[in-house]
């Protein structure tokens, strides 16, 4: 893959990180915008393997291909597993979280948070 | 903050971001090149450790340490999730009531439940030579406990759910993969250095410490995503607030 189309990888990693920011941002409702921070997360999914493909290379897992035949980098790919696992529990802590405001509050709209409650 | 200005200080910064991940973008490495310096070493060093799943061994034998850090954080939100789900003092619980379950759901949920749980511990057994491990393994394992969920009801999910007990497999999973480390140090090497025998590439028994820790990962992660769900599940069936209910 040569010329603009070499670009596309990177660009839908930073489209999916604009696109979850836009969201989060303009949210009216809490839940919605742990969502959109997992949207945010998941551009750095789409890059960090974007960074680790080689052309032409296999899975790095040789069970059953001979260990000469080129891979795809593994270090990226173990962070992305990192990356998921964090992102998961954190999106259970947060949403945890928008139980506790839900109950407190009796809205999930940031906009009408605006006072604090003790 | 009016909403006009909010979004014109929304729009600013998002182009001020995409310009810079623009500019960063020219520096990055030509996307398929044939050149991963980190990645070349990492399968050497893979191979002379005798683990078939390069990932695997990237997780548990040479960043080790980071994993244990990841570890802790998904011990840390489990616990911090736990805390902010409890039942509090102005709520009480309901017990869920019978559900009806259509046949066709209930032998779903009965057939597939003894294999996902299978494949679940096939996948946590293997992460050292075929793509999975422990953090895959064990999601797989708590969601063939929740097929019960699906296939019956409620009660039939908690009967085989002692909480106390997934929270004390949970504590006992991190607690395994801190003292596992402390093997590296009394064997005379760095902390959760890889000091087993590697054994034979592509076998079971390959890998050193990485089937152990992943073990441990698959019994905290497993205990963690039951653990976690129990309280989302509970707060939506069986806490209910009383003053919701004068609202």
């Amino acid at each position: 893959m040569t010329g603009p189309l070499a670009a596309l990888p990177y660009a839908t990693a930073a489209w999916l990180f604009l696109a979850g920011v836009y969201g989060m941002a303009t949210s009216r409702n809490l839940v919605h915008a742990v969502g959109c921070l997992s949207v945010t997360q998941s551009s750095t999914y789409v890059l960090l393997l974007a960074v680790g493909y080689r052309r032409g290379a296999t899975a790095p897992v040789f069970s059953d291909v001979p260990t000469s035949v080129p891979v795809v980098d593994p270090v990226v790919q173990a962070l992305a597993l990192t990356d998921i696992v964090v992102g998961a529990t954190v999106t259970a802590l947060l949403l945890a979280l928008v139980v506790q405001v839900d109950k407190g509050h009796g809205t999930v709209d940031p906009d009408e948070l605006s006072e604090l409650k003790g | 903050m009016t909403g006009r200005v909010r979004r014109w200080a929304l729009a600013a910064g998002l182009a001020g971001t995409a310009a810079l991940m623009v500019a960063a973008g020219t520096g990055l490495p030509r996307f398929g090149g044939d050149q991963h310096p980190y990645g070349a070493r990492a399968v050497a060093a893979s191979l002379r450790q005798q683990t078939a799943n390069t990932i695997s061994s990237v997780n548990f034998d040479q960043r080790a340490l980071d994993t244990l850090g990841e570890e802790s954080i998904l011990f840390g939100s489990v616990l911090g999730t736990v805390v902010l789900l409890r039942q509090t003092r102005d709520e009480h619980r309901v017990r869920p009531r019978p559900e009806r379950v259509p046949a066709a759901l209930r032998r779903y949920g009965a057939g597939l439940l003894p294999v996902t749980l299978l494949i679940g511990l096939y996948i946590v057994a293997h992460g050292q030579l075929s793509p999975g491990g422990g953090f895959q393994g064990g999601v797989v394992i708590a969601t063939a406990l929740h097929l019960l969920y699906v296939g019956a009801d409620y009660r039939a999910l908690e009967r085989i759910r002692p909480l106390g007990l997934f929270e004390l497999v949970d504590g006992s999973g991190e607690a395994a993969y801190v003292l596992l480390g402390g093997a590296g140090l009394l064997a005379g090497s760095a902390y959760l250095a890889n000091v087993l025998p590697h054994g034979t590439f592509n076998t079971m028994a390959s890998g050193g410490t990485v089937p152990l820790l992943n073990a441990a990962v698959g019994l905290e992660v497993a205990s963690a995503v039951v653990v976690l769900l129990a309280h989302f599940l509970d707060q939506a069936i069986e806490i209910t607030d009383n003053r919701k209910a004068h609202r």
